[in-house]
């Protein structure tokens, strides 16, 4: 048994293969073919949901995308739940399992429909106004009460465990929509040679034709003509269809994103394919075949489980043999309703009224007549009744009058078709109004862009079908391809519609529970509120109000919003104009978005080549951008703190062992390479002579500091230069941009080496000694500090340069890195009997700040330039040009008032400062005060004994010895302004 | 997403290249013997036009080159892409002079 309602034959499922499915716990039975929601109403199952704010029952009201009401949540399992799926689009599959959403504890009895009773209370921006007072109320009692009552479905609890694929794809010709306007446009567009595209929403392709039974096309029944167009199709060499594939966005240059669903449908997902796929197709031409949505009546209480779009239920007969009730009233705008009555009146199913609003109903009105309905013109429908369903609908004189209640089961309402203009205005394309469809349509065409069918107003199959061939030959002639056979295409049979359909409110009928949006709960009466409180643009109606804001976009809610805005503004509505499209035309899951951008993908993590041999260690790492540094090395018992301050023991005692690798690198090599570091730096470089290091500070053109590092001569045409971790892409693009665009001239070219070295700092009085065993080619005797040269270090061919960024006797390790591994292990080994220890960042920092050293990005802010930071000694001040020459030699640049990096330590001696903290005179100053500068580096010193910090101050270098206050949590701390030089002022150490 | 024509590589898509301000303005080859207006003129004051306008972009993720682009910042169309050292395409190229 598929179903009571369902009819012995015709229609597009098959009555042999049925499924069974649960809704809200109950087993039902549809068949292979059915969508969810054909399944549900052939099992007479209307009642499907409850509204967002008042708790209402609701129905289906459609059958495709523009399904405001039955939303349901589809479980596979805990991790696979999806919320918020319109049944209408649900394919029916063995074992599927959907429960209905917003309702506690059931559909039937649900606990906050005492919200309906409310309503009154509830009006269009009812949260703006009730909820106002108390002030403290909104965070703590109002928010979380309303955040928790509203909302549709729930997200799954665990993380998704489906794959989900991205390609990109490229055409001539992407054609948007398979009904009869996109299968004309495919056809001729293939045939003249183009690489064609052709995707579509549903399951099948075929759009309106899966639902035609009388027209023939090229003297084929319809569905024929169909299947015998899709097969031609897929047998095509440079086609590609994409069925359950939406086109959900459309970008710059005709790049049209598609979410196609692999395995949604399958009651066992094929293991190895994605759940989704997101397609980025780069088009050279799309047609936008996208077809138009039928939309509701506005009357009072239209939201009646039972209530359907006429072509909807029309759509339930034709292509899924289901009857969506026993006795039908059809209210109409419009002609096309008269079609579904006549096919529902030949089912079997009784009409027991037509009501056409229109005095004069098209002639459409003369054929149902002739089939013994009888058709009220003039009419319309005032209020309905029936509790879990419509029980009658009481039919009254367009404009006013007595109201007559006629009994039924089911009410179908049409009230006119909007065009799915989505993409096209996504694309920026221009909409007009169009007066005899009462419809927007696409206006001046965007480039490279052809709107056809339904979605530019034109109605009915063979002006579609025309239509349509129209745009797939234009399109495949604008990208060099023509000479397709001449559209046949002959068509019989179709019945014309003569239009209709005003949106807006129903002449003469009340506003209240006239529902706009049925998603959002928004009826025609907070529509007018919202102008009768001054909002007048569309814009401000549509946020006042939330109608249209819902998933579904306001796909049935739209035009009537702007209907009945434009009746109570009294403009017409041309002028009122129409909110924006954005995408995605439909939901998209997030793990299609994502694609394989999710964990350890999400963002490359970059490793050292010394990597795991830290990690053996068991040091703690931290994320410093993409790379991944040791912190620190804890011995077992050890915190942080007690780490690091043996770490920095070690250092200052001793020797240890720090991973540099992730210090950028970059080789400059040319005869002109000194010629460009000398004008690219600040520092001087020209002079400096191989085997020779220096500190060079590198600034911007504005003067301020930029990056720091080491430049190491390798030979009179070729350099080393490090930069900081994080600056090395930032310098090497500087690097590019002045070589390429305004110094072309210069030969010299710069290269990327950061991955190509292991650097190996090896820092201590002890440092050398551990060394010179494992040192071959170079003479440590004379290898004083800022030297540099190339030998081999524990066999590995090595750089080796005389740095310290610790204020120890210090040598950086350069060695190829596939090398780094080894030659750690044999430092490592040597090292062991000096006490060799590694260290982390965090110690690093320490060190460093010890001896004032700064980080550029954490002691400077870009506003500072090498004097404030103490290292105007670094700048060749005898270049004639250099970058940020001309901005330092500013009056601004040496005027009193800056600030200048100093050190900070705190009275008590005790209390480590916080970084970014405020710097003040007078903690007792009211407001606003004075800020004098901030802490930019604090640490626990554990040489000293004590916290150090440096600061950016104003002034800085004339108040040492100034007592000053710094701005922490806990209250002002007094501190006393020192020298950023902490420990070994004179540099003894760094030559021992 | 917009396709953008490096002179070096042909069409590819926007994630490839960054952006490098407008086109056309050289580096004073004497700075010092600039006014500190001056100087302020040539590092702070852009055209920002709305319409053509000459731009730099680096096909970063690609060639690496800089090149000169003209776009129009109304509709964000390319008009024409060109190498460093070649000179401005005539204002009536590109697909609205052409329209
Ligand atoms: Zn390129």
């Amino acid at each position: 048994m598929i179903g009571a309602f369902r009819t012995p034959s015709g229609g597009r499922i098959d009555r042999a293969r049925p499924l069974r499915f649960s809704f809200d716990g109950r087993v039902h039975h549809g068949a292979a073919g059915d969508t969810l929601a054909s399944a549900l109403l052939a099992n007479g199952v209307h009642l499907v949901g409850r509204s967002f704010k008042y708790h209402r029952r609701r129905g289906i009201l459609g059958a495709a995308a523009e399904e405001p009401n039955a939303l349901v949540t589809v479980t596979r399992d805990a991790a696979r739940s999806t919320p918020n799926l319109r049944a209408t689009q649900v394919e029916l599959f063995q074992g599927l399992r959907a429960d209905s959403q917003n309702r506690w504890p059931s559909l039937d009895h649900d606990a906050s429909a005492v919200a309906n009773l409310l309503a009154p209370l509830l009006p269009a921006g009812f949260y703006y106004k009730t909820f106002k007072f108390p002030a403290w109320a909104w965070r703590r009692l109002y928010e979380p009460a309303i955040r928790a009552a509203a909302g549709l479905g729930r997200a799954p609890a665990h993380p998704d465990p489906d794959r989900y694929a991205q390609r990109y794809a490229h055409c001539d010709v992407l054609v948007v929509g398979a009904g009869p306007a996109g299968l004309a446009a495919a056809t001729l567009a293939a045939e003249s040679g183009a690489r064609v595209i052709l995707c579509d929403e549903q399951a099948e392709m075929g759009g309106s034709l899966l639902a035609e039974s009388a027209a023939t096309i090229d003297g084929r029944p319809a569905q024929g003509w169909l299947a015998a167009t899709l097969a031609a199709l897929a047998r095509h060499p440079r086609v590609t269809l994409l069925a359950r594939t939406t086109a959900f966005g459309c970008f710059a240059g005709n790049m049209v994103a598609l979410d196609e669903r692999v395995t949604d449908h399958l009651a066992a997902p094929t293991p190895g394919l994605p759940r989704q796929r997101l397609w980025l197709v780069r088009a050279r031409q799309v047609v936008v075949a996208a077809g138009a949505l039928e939309r509701p009546l506005v009357f009072p209480h239209n939201d009646r489980p039972g209530i359907m779009l006429a072509d909807a239920a029309r759509t339930y007969l034709m292509r899924y043999g289901v009857r969506v009730g026993r006795r039908a009233v059809v209210a109409t705008a419009h002609d096309s309703a008269y079609d579904a009555a006549l096919a529902l009146h030949a089912a079997g199913v009784a009409i027991a009224a037509i009501a056409d609003q229109r005095p004069t109903p098209g002639a459409a009105a003369e054929r149902v007549r002739a089939a013994g309905i009888a058709v009220r013109s003039g009419c319309v429908v005032a209020t309905t009744g029936g509790r879990q369903r419509v029980a009658w609908a009481g039919l009254m004189p367009a404009g006013g009058g007595a109201t007559e209640p006629v009994p039924c089961d089911t009410l179908l309402i049409c009230g006119g078709w909007t065009p799915s203009v989505h993409l096209v205005s996504q694309a920026r394309g221009a909409l007009r109004f169009a007066p005899e469809t009462q419809a927007f349509v696409p206006d001046r065409p965007v480039p490279g862009q052809h709107p056809a069918g339904a979605c530019r107003g034109v109605f009915g199959l063979a002006a579609a079908l025309a239509d349509g061939a129209a745009a797939g030959e234009a399109a495949s002639r604008a990208t060099g391809h023509g000479g397709a056979r001449p559209w046949r295409g002959a068509v019989s049979g179709d019945t014309a519609w003569t239009g209709g359909g005003a949106p807006g409110l129903a002449p003469g009928v009340g506003a209240g529970r006239a529902f706009v949006d049925f998603q959002n709960d928004v009826t025609a009466k907070d529509v007018q509120l919202a102008t009768r409180e001054g909002f007048r643009a569309i814009e401000h109606v549509k946020r006042y109000t939330t109608a249209g804001m819902a998933t579904d976009q306001g796909k049935t809610a739209n035009l009537n919003t702007l209907g009945i805005a434009a009746a109570a503004l009294a403009r017409p509505m041309a002028e009122v104009g129409l909110t924006t499209f954005r995408m995605p035309y439909t939901p998209v899951p997030f793990g299609s978005l994502a694609g394989a951008a999710r964990g350890d993908l999400l963002d490359p993590v970059r490793r050292t080549p010394l990597h795991d041999r830290a990690a053996a260690l068991g040091a703690v790492f931290e994320d410093v951008g993409q790379w991944r540094r040791a912190r620190f090395f804890p011995r077992s018992g050890e915190d942080m703190a007690a780490a690091v301050a043996r770490e920095c023991r070690a250092v200052r005692t001793g020797a240890g062992l720090f991973d540099a690798s992730t210090l950028g690198k970059i080789e400059v090599a040319g005869p002109d390479a000194a010629r460009f570091l000398d004008r690219f730096y600040a520092s001087a470089v020209a002079a400096l002579p191989t085997g020779r290091c220096r500190y060079a500070v590198l600034c911007r053109e504005d003067g301020f500091i930029m990056d720091d590092g080491i430049i190491a001569r390798l030979a009179a045409d070729r350099f080393h230069v490090t930069t900081t971790t994080g600056g090395a892409a930032r310098v090497l693009a500087m690097m590019e941009d002045y070589l390429q665009t305004e110094w072309p001239e210069l030969e010299a070219w710069v290269t990327s080496v950061t991955e190509q070295w292991a650097v190996l700092a090896v820092q201590g009085p002890r440092a050398r000694a551990v060394l010179a065993p494992l040192v071959d080619g170079v003479d440590l005797g004379t290898f004083v500090h800022m030297r540099m040269a190339e030998g081999r270090v524990a066999g590995a061919p090595a750089r080796l340069m005389r740095v310290s960024f610790t204020g120890e006797t210090g040598f950086e390790v350069n060695v190829p890195a596939d090398f780094g591994p080894a030659v750690w292990d044999a430092t490592l080994a040597a090292g062991q009997a000096h006490g060799l220890t590694p260290y982390g960042t965090e110690a690093m920092h320490v060190l460093r700040a010890e001896k004032g050293y700064i980080v550029v990005g954490q002691d400077t802010d870009g506003t500072v330039t090498p004097d404030d930071a103490g290292l105007g000694w670094t700048v060749g001040r005898a270049k004639a040009d250099f970058v940020g020459r001309r901005s330092l030699a500013r009056a601004a640049m040496a005027a009193p008032g800056r600030r200048q990096l100093v050190g900070l330590l705190t009275e008590d001696g005790m209390r480590t400062l916080e970084e970014g903290a405020q710097l003040v005179a007078d903690p007792h100053e009211g407001p606003p005060m004075r800020v004098l500068g901030h802490v930019s580096s604090a640490y626990h010193s554990a040489t000293l004994g004590h916290p150090i910090a440096l600061a950016l101050l104003t002034d800085g270098r004339a108040r040492t010895g100034e007592r000053l206050f710094v701005a922490m949590p806990e209250g002002a701390v007094p501190v006393r302004v020192t020298s950023p030089v902490f420990y070994d002022p004179e540099g003894a150490r760094l030559h021992g | 997403m917009l396709l953008i024509d490096c002179p070096y590589c042909g069409p590819r898509p926007e994630i490839e290249f960054t952006y490098g301000g407008e086109a056309h303005r050289a580096r004073p080859a004497d700075p010092a013997a600039l006014s500190d207006e001056e100087w302020a003129g040539y590092l702070y004051l852009r055209r920002n036009p709305k319409g053509r306008h000459a731009e730099r972009w680096r096909h970063a993720h690609g060639c690496g080159r800089f090149f000169n682009a003209l776009r129009d910042t109304v509709s964000d169309a390319f008009l024409a892409t060109y190498r460093v050292n070649e000179t401005p395409p005539p204002p009536t190229i590109g697909p609205e002079a052409a329209a």
